[in-house]
This record gives structure tokens, sequence and C-alpha cells, in this order.
């Protein structure tokens, strides 16, 4: 029995896969992924954390783009290239907890405020627009100036301003699926709230949630740029912190746009790569785009 | 009135019909071949199961169906193709001559414009009429339907779902067409409605010397309102003639099943006793061969598995597409 | 007459009362004012009995049933299920679901898309951890008409057509071996030659395992077509009930009448007029006087009853078999 529902399973795998190969920009945005999160995993195989020290430094400052520096190098004579390899690991890995953190705050409190149309999830929307309404930048810098800034602090600001938005896409997507007869029948049978929930609301809500996180990942890596640009950090080399050190030490009115420009551009493949695999995810996931083709 | 009179027979007609849809995995034939006349103030009732092509068949009299279509046949409408018009002439077609009442009159009218706004837009599209003369039909119109004229400057969600399916027709009517298809125009109302609705129809039709074509699922509820049926199946025409003959002695056991799905209350045959049909209706892209119907049918013989049938005469202004008929007319 | 004679034995030997409603009223708020959907309702379902709750919609035929269930809790009055009353604590309302069970109208919307057949079918016994799961989804699949099981258990519901998917929410409630099946609107959304198979699988149900059933319906030929007992629902209370046979040949409340007439092929057709009916205001007196073609025809002036009609409000029917009308008319005029 089990075996047959798992090969059910498989196909219905290699069928979404079949669908998403269709999206050619999704398959891009996979392939930059990928790449770039292998690429992170093995930097301590090739290199480590002296990249990012001032003390033994190879090049001169400000040097342009050359065979030893192929993107250049900072204002202490660091690899552009290195620095940004290494600094991938911090703001990835801020990305996805991030997002991570907020896509679990956001999931639990949409389908409970969904589900328990009583007080409770009258409370837990006025409590969602509280957070809603909260200037999130703002909020976010506080927290980390308040928590200190280590990586923990990062991920928790970025997680505890933005899960506000996924609450309210749950919940309504929550009240669309307990509208359902099938909600009906299942109370008739004797179901309780976790049986609805797990069995039916999760399942629903699930590529909405995975849609919605991988477009969670880029604003986090976003967010966290912004962040250490405006000085609140993780006092790790990230893409972010470094944008930070070239507006510090005026990379602008040295000419060195290198070191403006590519971790400016590693953002930006990352972050377009994630918007590309989630939107390629919510074409082929959301059963009313998915019903019309 | 008088030019009406003369083009008394065939209002429209069907020449061997057909509408195929493409999609990804291949084609489905929904209308395979339908011919039939309907005559000037004549009303035909279009029954048969979802997937039968009757939906389809209403759509493609006012070429309203979706870009991956393909139709195949004529369509005479006053002896004009349909098929073949352009593009202007058909928008004209389908206001002057030919109008629509759709099934779920609840997502037919917009919700934040008034009643009378909605009736009155084909009249003023059209520039059949100024704002003032529209607005004395919109009256007009909504008496006809049996509404009071102040519901013209009500929203849609003021009015109860009878209420709306009678705005429906108000705007069907409002440019006097020749015309009307009514696809399941009672299907979501309650009975007491339907039969309000259904009364009205048949009320309009006689007195405006309309034609009407109706489809639905429901035998009894076209027997009640058209004076003739056709019966359709897998795209096919089974059995066609005078709904009463029809509806009560059904030649194509099809006909005869859909027939007593509804049964008469106080019939003692159908106490504790509903009828049905085996089965489920054919996949129209793997189409049973021969007669279509023979796997679900309680008297097929050996042969309605390869022998193509077609519709045969079976008695006055009758025809059946059922083997048994034509060895009955062959007997006698 | 004999014909009468027969159902009033055949409904003296259907048994107890297995389901039953006591002056039961369900009230709600809606938009700021309140609506009696349910007014004060007994009825009773017994073993092996199928009964039919006729009304148009916005009657509360929906809302009783939803009660009968236990999904709704009543704002006054019981819901009795084999001679005590319904518990509403989680455990006792868990245990009354595998006694009675609900099939809806509309069986793709019942059916979670994502499930396979066997899934939706084992909802149930997984629900209450009843052992041997598969045999259980097995069983209940061919009770409902769907044989070899085996074949539809990795279905998806959108592979079936709807006269199937309706067969698998039936056997997702048979699963429980329910004593009583709740259904509202079995069949109106399914196609014309598939209703008749439903029904008669609803009969065959009864005949084989002793079901009983409430069918919640607007159609009267559907009750005509399986149920023992009618009984007829007109804003929140029952006007009429009683056995098949006489209340839809012989009606005599004027609702129950105007509701035959309308059906087609009747020789005479009485369309009420007036507003539907809207259980926030339910009229004083008779509830159906301000539409009631016997008090506008005068008729309930010559027998002298039409005061009574306009101010004097109705007894609330009691649950019992024989056929009865809450109608001053009816009263007078036999």
């Amino acid at each position: 029995m089990t075996s047959v529902a798992t090969t059910r399973r498989r196909q219905a795998l290699s069928r979404f896969w079949a669908d998403f190969r269709g999206h050619r920009a999704g398959v891009a945005g996979v392939a930059v992924l990928v790449a770039a999160v292998v690429l992170a995993l093995i930097a301590p195989l090739f290199i480590d954390q002296s990249v990012t020290s001032v003390v033994d430094t190879t090049g001169d400052d400000f040097d342009a783009p050359s065979l030893a520096f192929p993107f250049g190098t900072d204002e202490s004579g660091r690899s552009i290239l290195l620095m940004v390899w290494w600094g991938s690991r911090t703001s990835l890995l801020i990305g996805f907890l991030a997002a991570l953190l907020s896509i679990v705050i956001g999931m639990v409190v949409g389908i409970a405020a969904g589900h328990f149309r009583g007080w409770l999830g009258a409370v837990l929307m006025r409590v969602t627009d509280w957070f809603l309404v909260l200037p999130s930048l703002v909020t976010a810098l506080v927290l980390a100036a308040i928590l200190g800034g280590s990586t923990f602090t990062i991920i928790m600001a970025i997680g505890i301003t933005t899960w506000p938005s996924t609450a309210r896409l749950i919940r309504a997507q929550t009240l669309a699926v307990e509208s359902r007869p099938y909600i009906e029948r299942s109370k008739a049978l004797g179901a309780g709230h976790w049986h609805i929930t797990t069995r039916h609301v999760l399942p629903n809500v699930a590529p909405l949630l995975l849609a919605s996180t991988t477009l969670e990942v880029a604003s986090a890596i976003v967010t966290e740029s912004t962040l250490a640009f405006l000085g609140a950090s993780a006092n790790k080399t990230s893409w972010g912190t470094m944008l930070r050190g070239s507006y510090d030490f005026g990379a602008a009115n040295e000419g060195a746009w290198w070191y403006i420009l590519i971790p400016g551009l590693a953002i930006l493949a990352v972050v377009m790569a994630f918007t590309l695999v989630g939107r390629a995810l919510e074409a082929v996931l959301n059963p009313r785009l998915r019903r019309a083709s | 009135m008088s030019e009406r009179s003369e083009s008394r027979a065939g209002l429209l007609e069907l020449d061997d019909l057909s509408v195929t849809y493409r999609i990804a995995s291949g084609e489905v034939p929904a209308v395979r071949g339908v011919s039939l006349t309907l005559d000037s103030g004549a009303a035909l009732g279009v029954a048969g199961e979802s997937g039968s092509g009757k939906s389809t068949l209403a759509m493609a009299l006012l070429r309203l169906l979706p870009r991956d279509a393909r139709v195949g046949g004529r369509i005479l409408l006053d002896g004009e193709d349909v098929l073949t018009m352009k593009w202007g002439r058909m928008r004209a077609v389908r206001w002057a001559e030919a109008s629509i009442v759709f099934q779920g009159a609840q997502h037919g009218l917009n919700p934040v414009r008034k009643i009378g706004d909605q009736v009155a837009e084909p009249l003023l599209v059209h520039g059949q009429a100024r704002p003032e003369a529209a607005r004395k039909r919109v009256a007009e119109l909504l008496d006809q339907v049996g509404l009071p004229t102040w519901r013209a400057r009500s929203y849609p969600h003021e009015l109860s779902g009878g209420q709306r399916q009678r705005v429906m027709i108000a705007m069907a009517l409002a440019c006097s067409p020749r015309l009307i298809i009514a696809d399941e125009p009672t299907t979501a109302l309650d009975v007491m409605v339907q039969a309000q609705v259904l009364t009205l129809i048949k009320d309009l039709v006689a007195e405006n010397g309309i034609s009407l074509i109706m489809i639905s699922h429901d035998l009894s509820v076209l027997a009640d309102v058209c004076d003739r049926l056709a019966v359709m199946y897998a795209g096919r025409i089974v059995e066609q003639g005078p709904s009463g003959e029809v509806f009560h002695d059904a030649k194509h056991p099809y006909s005869k099943a859909l027939a007593a799905a509804f049964p008469t209350v106080g019939d003692p045959a159908a106490r504790l006793a509903p009828k049905g049909l085996g089965g489920d209706p054919p996949d129209p892209m793997q189409l049973p061969t021969g007669c279509s119907f023979h796997p679900r049918c309680p008297v097929a013989l050996d042969e309605c598995a390869t022998l193509d049938v077609e519709l045969w005469p079976a008695g006055e202004r009758r025809t059946a597409a059922c083997v048994h008929v034509r060895a009955k007319e062959e007997a006698s | 007459m004999t014909e009468t004679q027969a159902t009033k034995e055949k409904v003296s030997t259907a048994g107890q009362n297995l389901l039953e409603a006591r002056d039961l009223h369900v009230e709600f708020v809606a938009r700021g004012r309140r609506a009696r959907a349910v007014d004060g309702v007994n009825l009773s379902i017994g073993e092996g009995e199928i009964v039919a709750l006729v009304g148009e919609s916005g009657c509360g035929k929906t809302t009783l049933a939803r009660t009968l269930l236990g999904l709704e809790r009543p704002t006054s009055g019981e819901v009795r299920y084999g001679g005590t009353a319904l518990d509403y604590g989680s455990k006792a309302l868990k245990a009354y679901r595998r006694q009675v069970q609900l099939v809806l109208q509309d069986p793709t919307g019942s059916l979670n898309p994502r499930h396979t057949v066997y899934e939706a079918v084992a909802e149930g016994p997984r629900i209450h951890g009843l052992a041997d799961e598969e045999t259980a989804v097995a069983t209940a699949l061919s009770r409902a008409g769907l044989r070899p099981p085996e074949r539809f258990f990795l279905r998806y519901p959108h592979e079936l057509s709807g006269g199937q998917r309706q067969r698998v929410v039936i056997a997702g409630a048979l699963a429980l071996n329910p004593h009583v099946l709740v259904a509202d609107e079995p069949v109106a959304s399914l196609d014309a030659s598939v209703r008749g198979e439903i029904l008669a699988l609803m009969l065959k149900l009864r005949a084989d395992l002793g079901l009983s059933a409430l069918v919640v319906t607007h159609d009267l030929g559907l009750a005509w077509n399986i149920a023992d007992r009618v009984a007829v629902m007109y804003l929140g209370r029952i006007v009429e009930s009683g056995p098949v046979e006489q209340v839809l040949t012989a009606p005599r409340h004027p609702y129950t009448q105007a509701l035959m007439s309308v059906l087609p092929e009747s020789p005479e057709r009485v369309v009420l007029t007036g507003e539907p009916p809207d259980p926030t205001r339910i009229p004083g007196g008779c509830r159906f006087h301000a539409r009631c073609q016997v008090l506008a025809s005068g008729k309930a002036a010559e027998a002298g009853v039409d005061g009574k009609c306009r101010s004097e409000p109705l007894d609330v029917l009691p649950a019992v078999p024989g056929a009865q009308a809450a109608c001053h008319y009816a009263d007078v005029a036999g």
C-alpha cells in the first residue's frame, strides 16, 4: 500500500519538475542559486577568515582589477573577489535563517488566526496589524542596536519585522481553504483542530509558503545589506558590510567602482535568482494558474 | 412585423455543426455533426448531461467560443451564415437578433452599477436610443419581466437570485431580439422562483413571437416550456421530436433514462424506486466505437459496438439514433 | 385508504426513534439582526427510516441538519440520539460522529483535491484510530458501489466522474459504520442519469445495513423516490409532516400545495408572491400568512379563520409519525 503511494508521490514530483522546467527563468534562477550555495559551502576548502584580515593583505589600496586581483582590492588591499566569496556565507546564512524564522512565525500565526475565528483569531490579527504598521527597518535597527550586533541578532531583527505580511497572506489562504466543504466533511468525521490544520490547511497553503519563502529570502538578504549599510551589522564580512565599507572609505571618490559594483552585483544576482524561482514556483504550484493552462 | 411573419420557417438552421477543442493533449470533439432547424416563434429544448456538448452548441451559435475551438459546418440565422459573418455584423446580430441568458445570474451582473444602467447599456452602446428614451425602455423591460420600475435604481446585491435572473432576461430582451438562447436559466434557483422564471420565459416567448432555445439537463423542465426537444449525448443529437412525446414516450434508451431521472410525484412506479443509468458519460477523447451510448445502454445488442447509428425516423416529426428504432421502422 | 393503512403499519414497525430534535431553536446574528434559522422543531428519525426534509433555500433546513450532526449548537432545545441528549463535550461529540455521518451536496468540494481516494475514505478511521484501516476502506468503497475497491485507492478526485466522487464521499461516511446518514442535497449537483444511481445506493444501504437517513432537499421528486416520511419546512418550522404517500398526494398545508403545484406537469400552478422568506423577520400569526394563497383567495375568510391566520401563532408540531399540518385552515377544513 505505502510503496504504491510513494510511487504516486514520486510521479507527482516528476510532473512538478517537468512543469517547472518549462519556466526557463526559474531554471536559470535555480542554477544561479545552486552555484551560490555550493560556492558558499565549499569556500572553507580554499580560503579562510584570513581573506578578510586587514593585517596580512597582499595588494595595494584600491587596486584596479588585474590578473592577481580579478575584481580589484579595497581600502586595505584585500581582494574583493575573495571577500565577496567569503561574505556570501554570512549573507546567505542570514538570508535563509531570517526568512525561515519569518515564515515559521507567519505560518503559525496566519493559520491560527484563520482557523480559530473567535477572540483568539481577532487578537492575533490585531497583533499582526500592529507589527505590520511598525516601520520595519527602523524597528530592525533599534533591535539590532539594543541587542548588539551578532549574526543571531540580525536574524532575529529581520525575522521579527517581516513575518506580518506572511501571516496576512497565510490567513487569507487559510480562510479560503476553511470555507471548502471538505473541511465541513472532516469536522463531521470527528476531526479536531490539529487534524484540520495539519492535514487540510497546511498542505493547501504549503505551495504558497514555498513560493513566498523564496521571495522572503531575497528580501532578507537585501534587508541585511541595508542594516549593514546603516551600521547595524554582525561584524562579519557580508555583502552588506562590504558596501558599507565602500561608502565609509570613499570608494566612489577614489574611482574604485569595483568596490561598490561587485558586492552590489552579487546581491542583485542572488535576489534576482530567488525572485525568478519564486515566480516560477508560484506559477507551477498555484492551482488556479495551473488549471487555466 | 409583417416582415417577420413572412420568414415563418427556418429562423435558425444548423447544418452538420461540429466543434472541436484543441488542447495540449490532443483534440476534444465536443459537438459532432448536429443538424437541426428552429422555426420562427418556436421553442426548442436541448437536453443532455455535462459534457454532452449542449453548452458548446449554444455558445457556437453566437460565436462565443474560445479561440482554441474549431467550428465546422454551417449555422444559418435567417439564411445568413454566422460562421462567415464579418465581425461588425456579428456584433450587431448578437444584440439585435439573438441574445443569450446564462446560468448563474449572480455573476452576470456588474456589482457596482445600478440595474437600470446595466439594462440600458446595450441600447446606448448600439445607438438605438437617447438616454431619455433608454430610461423609458428600461422601465418597460423591467415591467415586462415582472420587476417594479423603481428597481432600476437598485444594485445587484439588493436583489434576490430570482430577481437577478429576471434582470438578465430583461437585458436579453433589451434590443428586441428574435431569438433567445437560455443556458440552464433556472439551475441555481429555488423551486418556487424557478417556476416563476419559467412562466415568465414561456409568456415572453408566446407574447412576443420570440424563438427560444433552452438548454437544461432537466427534461421535465424543458418539456414544460418547449414545443420540441433534442436530446444530446456525447456531442450528437440522439433523439428529436415534439416535447411531450419525447418526454413521455422516449424511443432512445438514453432519453428514457433522462426522463425517468426526474420522477412524477404520485407515480407509483417511481415510489421507492429511483431510476438511474449505470456507468458514466464517455470521455470525448476516447469515444466508444459504434453507438457511443452502447456501453451504458440497458438494451444494447452485439451489433451496437460496431454499427454507425444515425437519426432514423421514429414516428411523425420524430427521429432517434437507436438500432431498435430502425428495426421497428423497417418492420412497419 | 388501504394504502394509508399500509403506511401506518410500516411507520409503526419502523422501530425506535434513533435521532431526534426536541423543540430545537438555533439563532444567529446576521448583519446586526437576530435570525431565527430554526425556530422550534420536533423531528425524529426512526431506525432504518429515511426522512426527507423539504424546503426552499433559507428555510433553515441546512441549519437543522448541521445541528442534528452536532456541528451547530442549539440556542435552546436538544438533539437526542438513542434516547439520550447530545453531550457537547469534545470526547462525547467525537464518539457521536461514529453514529451520525454527513454527505454533502457538492462531491467535488467535499473531497480535498490533494488527497487520494484511499486517504479520503481512511480519514474517518484514522481520526478515530480504528484498527485495520485498509479493510475498512475497502469494505466501505465496495459498499458504496466502487468495485473492485483497490482500483480506486490511488485515484485523485479530479480523475473521477461526479457520481464516483459522491460514492467516495458516501464511502468516507460508511467507513465509520454509522447508523444515520444526514445527506444535504446529495444529488443536486450530479448529472441526471447518475442521480438515480446514488439514490438507489442509499436505498440499498438501508436494506443491507439498516442505515437511517435524513435527506435534506428542495426536490419533492427525490422525496417521492426514496423517503418514507417527509417534513416540509418553512421559515424555521416544520409546517407539514407525515408519510410520503399521504403528504405528497394529498398535501394539506397551503405551502406544500404550492410547492407541489409548481412541479412540471402539475395541472394548476400556484406561484407564491410576496417577499422571499427572511429568518430575521418572521411575521406574527401563522408565519406563512403573508404569502398564503388560501388566505389571499378568501377561502380562509369563508372558513372564518382569517383572523386567526393573521394573529394567532400555531403550535409547534410534535414528532409523531402520522400526517399533520400546522395550518388554521387545514384544522377546520379537515
